[in-house]
C-alpha cells in the first residue's frame, strides 16, 4: 500500500459490490492486499444478484470447454464449504430437467452427455414412474427427467451479504453510493472518479454487473455491450414450497434455462424466470404478459401452482453479453483492468471459483503474502424462527429482545433487526434488513410490522421516522408528521 | 406446564366478547393472549364511528367500543397477556407462546382461535411494474395515520372498494392528502353502501368501477399508475388505460383469516372463506377447539364479530363444564346458486339454545331476489331482499322449532333463487 499526498492508493478498487465483486473481495482478503470495493447502491447484493433462481446449478448446461462450464462445475463443489464457513442457506436438493414427450428423450440425453464431458459424475435418466414417485405433483404427462444430485438452492442476497461481512472484517473496505463516473490511469495508477469521491488503484476487478461494459469501455478500445436480459418470477407462499423438493427445469432453450419451478432455500416456491432482451438497464418493472407467461409455463410442469398464493413478483436483469460465455481476465489493451464481464447464470454458482481465480491472478501479480490474521468464519444473526424452543428459551434469557417478535409471519424478532443494523457493513434502509432478517418478506409483506420496524430503525439510528428509507435516498417511508404527541 | 381451563388467542372485538361468553358461562380460568402491546385488536387504528348500533343502539368509535369490552374484562378481572405472540396449538390443545420473559407453555382444556385476518398483499394481484416505496395496503396506511400520526404520503390512488379503502380516502383526505381515485375492479363496491356516501360522494373522490391498475410507475418512489378498464373477465380492455400521478398507492383488496396457528391445531379449512369450518357451537374439526370474528369469515360489523365471539365463549365454555349435548347426527348445511359459503357448515339441533343465525355471502348482486332454505328439499323459508351484495354479509335465523318440524334432517340447502 502506497500513500501519496494524503489519498490511499489501494492495491485493488473492486467495482461493483454483487455476489462476484463480494467473492472477489472475500478471496483477495485471504492476502496482504488493501483492497476496496466501490457499490454505486446504498448495500451490496442490489442489482442482479438480488433477483435470481438462486439455484446452484449443477453445471450440465453449459457447453464443455467454455469458462462457464469450468467455473460452474467448479464452484458448485464449493458450495458445502462455503456455507458452512459463512453461514449461509444452501440445500443440495438436486435438479431435474423435465421431457414431456418422447421426442424430448435425445435432448436429455445430449443434456446427460454434455455433463459427464463437463465432469459431472452422478447423471441419470429416469422414466416416468419413477419420476412421478420422485416428484408427485409433477403434471402426468412427463415422459423422462435427467436427474442432477449436484444441483442446489442457495439465497444470492445472503450469500453476498455473509461474504462481504466476511471480507470486511477480514480488512476489505466497502463504499456504497460511489457510481464510477469517470475512470484514468495515469502512471500505472487508476484514479476512479464516482459520485461519492475519488479513489486510486493499483488494478480494478470490473465486477460492475449489467454496467461492466460502461468500465470497460472507459479504460479499454475493446469495446463491450452488456444486454440486459429480463427475468420475471412469482414467489409463493411457503404453503406451497412442498410441492416440489427438486428444483424442477424445462428443456433449455437459445434464452436460457427456461421457466423453473423450485422450492428457495428460506422455504418459499420460486417460479420463473422469463427472458427478455431489453434496452433499459434500470428496468425491473414486471410486465403483465411476463407474469402471465411464468404462471402458464410453470404450470406445464406443476399444473397445480395456485395464483392466489402468490405473495409477491419481482424482475431481475442478467447481464447478456454478445455470445454465449463469461470474459474473465485482463482487457487486453489495458493492463491492471481485470474484466469480470457477462456474468449471467450461472454465475451465482461460478462466483466462488471465479473470485479464486482472480484472487490467484491478483496476488501473484502484486506478489504479495498470505494474509496470516484471515478468519474464514463468519457467523450470520441467529435466526428466531430456526431455533428449537431450547434455543429460543436460551436466547430470550440472555437477550429479551428475542422475545419480542416485531415480524409475525416471518417470526423475526427485535434482537435480529437490532443485530442486522448494527452488522459490519453498517445499513439502514427497510429492504437491507429485510433481506438480513426476512422481515416483511412474508405471506403479508410487512402490513402489519412495518411501523414497529421503522420504529426500531429510527431510534437505533437516532433520526426521526419520517427519514427512515425502503431502500435509500428518495424512498422514505412516511411523508410527514401529521399529528402532534399529546 | 400451565393449564388453563380456556385459552384465547388473540385480544381483538372477537378473543374479547369470546372471553367474556366463557367467564359469564362459570369458567374462571380463562387466559387472553394477545401480540400487540393494547387489547383491542384492529378497533384502536378505526378512529372513525359507526361502530356499536346493533350491540350499544349507539355509534362509536373503535376505541370506544373496544373500551366497553376491555372494562368487562379488567372488571371481571379475566387474566390476559400483551406483547405475547403464539407460536404453536396442537391438536391436543397445547400453546406455546413468547414474549420478552421467555417462552411460555400452556396446556388448555379448549382454545378459542380469535387471531383475525390480514390484507392481502399486492402479490396476490400480481400488479405489473416497479417496486417503488410509497405502496401499502389500506390497514397498515391506518395505522401510520391514527396510530403513530404519521401521512403516508400527498396524493394517492386507492386499489380496491373495501372499507377499509373507503374509510381510508376519507381520512387520507381530512389529513391533507389528496385521493384520485379509488379504483374497483367488479362493477359494484366491495364495500358498504353508507362508507360509499359518507367517504367518497360526500368528499367528491371518484369511484371507478370496472378498472383496475395495470402498471405501477416509478423508481424510487410511486410516481404514478396506469388504470384500465376491464372487460366481464374482468381482464384489461387495450386502448382504455388512463395515467393518474401519484405518490402513493393504497391497497385493499381483500381480508384473508389469518389460519396458520388453526392449521397447526388440525382445523379444517374451508376453500370459500379461508377459515375453519365450524359447526353450530362455532367449534372446528378439532373438538374443543372453536373460531370465531375474522379468524372464521371475515365481518362487515364488529357487532357480529362480538356476537358471534360471545357464542363462541359460551360454546367453549359449555364444552369444558361437560355441558355440551350428546353430539347427534349433524345436519349439513349446503350453499347453493350464488350463496357461496355459510357459517356453522354443520349444525347438531341439540345445541340450539332458542335459535340459530346461519351467516354467508353471496357471489354478485342481487336486486329483489329470495334467500331461500329447503330441509332435505322441502322448502322451508323465503325471504325476499331488495338487494344482496358480497360486500354485505347474509343472516337468516331459524328458532329452535323449526328442527323439531323436520327430524332427521340430513341437509338444508341455501340458495338464492326468484
Amino acid at each position: 500500500m502506497n500513500v501519496k499526498e494524503g489519498i490511499i492508493i489501494y492495491d485493488v478498487a473492486i467495482i461493483g459490490a454483487g455476489v462476484i465483486g463480494c467473492s472477489v473481495a472475500r478471496e483477495l482478503s485471504r492476502f496482504n492486499i488493501k483492497t476496496i470495493a466501490l457499490e454505486k447502491g446504498p448495500d451490496v447484493s442490489v442489482g442482479a444478484s438480488r433477483a435470481n433462481s438462486g439455484i446452484v446449478h449443477g453445471g450440465y448446461d453449459a457447453k464443455p470447454g467454455t469458462l462457464k462450464a469450468k467455473y460452474n462445475v467448479l464452484g458448485q463443489q464449493m458450495f458445502e464449504r462455503l456455507s458452512s464457513e459463512l453461514d449461509f442457506p444452501f440445500k443440495r436438493n438436486g435438479s431435474l430437467v423435465v421431457a414431456f414427450g418422447k421426442d424430448g428423450l435425445p435432448e436429455l440425453e445430449r443434456l446427460m452427455a454434455q455433463g459427464e464431458t463437463n465432469g459431472l459424475k452422478n447423471l441419470s435418466i429416469i422414466y416416468k414412474d419413477g419420476l412421478l414417485q420422485m416428484e408427485p405433483n409433477l403434471n402426468s404427462n412427463v415422459y423422462a427427467a435427467l436427474v442432477v444430485p449436484e444441483g442446489g438452492i442457495t439465497s444470492p442476497y445472503e450469500m453476498a451479504i455473509a461474504v462481504a461481512e466476511n471480507a470486511t472484517s477480514n480488512g476489505v473496505v466497502f463504499k456504497f453510493n460511489c457510481e464510477a463516473t469517470n475512470i484514468s490511469k495515469i502512471n500505472g495508477v487508476f484514479s476512479i472518479e464516482t459520485t461519492g469521491g475519488v479513489f486510486e488503484s493499483h488494478l480494478i476487478i470490473n465486477a460492475a454487473g449489467l454496467y461492466s461494459d460502461s468500465i470497460n469501455n472507459m479504460l479499454s478500445s475493446h469495446k463491450l455491450k452488456i444486454i440486459p436480459r429480463r427475468g420475471e418470477y412469482c414467489l409463493f407462499d411457503k404453503t406451497e414450497s412442498s410441492l416440489v423438493t427438486h428444483t424442477i427445469f424445462q428443456l433449455p432453450t437459445d434464452m436460457g434455462k427456461g421457466i423453473l419451478v423450485t422450492p428457495t432455500a428460506d422455504g418459499n416456491l420460486l417460479v420463473g424466470p422469463t427472458s427478455n432482451d431489453i434496452n433499459d438497464k434500470s428496468d425491473i418493472s414486471t410486465t403483465a404478459a411476463g407474469l402471465s407467461e411464468v404462471l402458464s409455463k410453470g404450470s406445464l410442469s406443476v399444473g397445480k401452482l395456485n395464483k392466489s398464493k402468490i405473495i409477491t413478483s419481482f424482475s431481475g436483469l442478467r447481464a447478456h453479453l454478445g455470445y454465449d460465455d463469461f470474459i474473465v481476465g485482463e482487457a487486453p489493451d489495458v493492463p491492471g483492468l481485470i474484466n469480470l464481464c457477462g456474468i449471467e447464470s450461472p454465475g451465482l454458482t461460478s462466483a466462488p471459483a471465479i473470485a479464486a481465480e482472480v484472487a490467484d491472478i491478483v496476488s501473484k501479480r502484486l506478489n504479495q503474502a498470505e494474509n496470516p490474521n484471515f478468519n474464514p468464519v463468519r457467523k450470520g444473526i441467529p435466526y428466531f424462527r430456526l431455533m428449537n424452543n431450547e434455543e429460543r428459551k436460551a436466547a430470550i434469557k440472555e437477550n429479551p429482545d428475542y422475545g419480542n417478535i416485531v415480524c409475525r409471519c416471518e417470526s423475526v424478532t427485535k434482537a435480529e433487526i437490532l443485530q442486522a443494523l448494527r452488522s459490519p457493513l453498517g445499513t439502514s434502509s427497510m429492504d437491507s434488513i429485510k433481506r438480513r432478517t426476512r422481515m416483511g418478506m412474508g405471506r403479508c409483506q410487512g402490513s402489519f410490522c412495518s411501523m414497529r420496524a421503522l420504529g426500531i430503525i429510527a431510534e437505533e439510528l437516532g433520526v426521526d421516522i419520517t427519514e427512515v428509507t425502503k431502500f435509500g435516498k428518495g424512498t422514505n417511508f412516511l411523508n410527514e408528521r401529521n399529528k402532534e404527541s399529546l | 406446564m400451565k393449564k388453563v381451563d380456556v385459552a384465547i388467542i388473540g385480544g381483538g372485538p372477537a378473543g374479547l366478547a369470546a372471553a367474556i361468553g366463557a367467564k359469564r358461562r362459570g369458567i374462571e380460568n380463562i387466559i387472553i393472549i394477545e401480540r400487540e402491546a393494547n387489547l383491542g385488536g384492529i378497533l384502536n387504528q378505526c378512529i372513525h364511528n359507526g361502530f356499536g348500533l346493533h350491540t350499544f343502539s349507539e355509534e362509536l368509535t373503535g376505541p370506544e367500543y373496544a373500551s366497553r369490552y376491555i372494562d368487562e374484562i379488567k372488571k371481571e378481572g379475566i387474566p390476559f397477556l400483551l406483547d405475547t405472540t403464539v407460536l404453536d396449538v396442537t391438536p391436543d390443545k397445547k400453546i406455546i407462546a413468547v414474549n420478552s420473559s421467555g417462552l411460555i407453555e400452556l396446556e388448555a382444556k379448549a382454545v378459542i382461535l380469535a387471531m383475525g385476518c390480514r390484507e392481502r398483499p399486492r402479490g396476490a394481484l400480481n400488479i405489473p411494474g416497479t417496486r417503488p416505496a410509497g405502496i401499502y395496503t389500506a390497514g397498515t396506511a391506518q395505522k401510520f395515520v391514527n396510530i403513530d400520526g404519521y401521512l403516508p404520503g400527498k396524493e394517492a390512488v386507492i386499489l380496491g372498494s373495501g372499507d377499509i379503502g373507503l374509510i381510508m380516502a376519507r381520512r387520507l383526505t381530512l389529513e391533507g392528502a389528496k385521493v384520485k381515485a379509488v379504483i374497483e375492479l367488479m362493477p359494484y363496491s366491495g364495500g358498504l353502501k353508507r362508507n360509499i356516501v359518507q367517504c367518497l360522494d360526500d368528499y367528491g373522490i371518484p369511484l371507478k368501477l370496472s378498472h383496475t391498475i395495470t402498471e405501477i410507475k416509478g423508481n424510487e418512489r410511486v410516481t404514478g399508475v396506469t388504470v384500465s378498464k376491464v372487460d366481464e373477465k374482468l381482464l384489461p380492455i387495450p386502448g382504455t388505460e388512463e395515467y393518474i400521478p401519484c405518490d402513493t398507492i393504497l391497497l385493499s383488496v381483500g381480508l384473508i383469516p389469518e389460519n396458520e396457528l388453526s392449521k397447526n391445531a388440525g382445523a379444517m379449512l374451508s376453500n370459500i372463506t379461508g377459515g375453519p369450518t365450524v359447526n353450530e357451537s362455532l367449534q372446528t374439526s378439532t373438538e374443543g377447539v372453536f373460531a370465531c370474528g375474522n379468524v372464521l369469515h371475515v365481518h362487515d360489523l364488529v357487532d357480529f364479530v362480538s356476537e358471534e365471539s360471545m357464542r363462541a365463549g359460551e360454546s367453549a365454555a359449555l364444552y369444558v363444564l361437560g355441558e355440551q349435548a350428546a353430539t347427534q347426527a349433524a345436519i349439513k348445511l349446503e350453499p347453493a346458486g350464488g350463496v357461496r359459503y355459510t357459517v356453522p357448515s354443520t349444525i347438531d339441533p341439540g345445541n340450539i339454545k332458542d335459535k340459530i343465525d346461519i351467516r354467508f355471502r353471496v357471489g354478485n348482486v342481487y336486486k329483489n331476489k329470495y334467500i331461500a332454505a329447503y330441509f332435505d328439499g322441502q322448502l322451508e323459508l323465503r325471504r325476499k331482499r331488495l338487494v344482496m351484495a358480497p360486500g354485505e354479509m347474509e343472516t337468516i335465523s331459524f328458532p329452535k322449532e323449526v328442527f323439531d318440524k323436520y327430524p332427521g334432517t340430513g341437509t338444508i340447502t341455501m340458495t338464492i333463487e326468484g
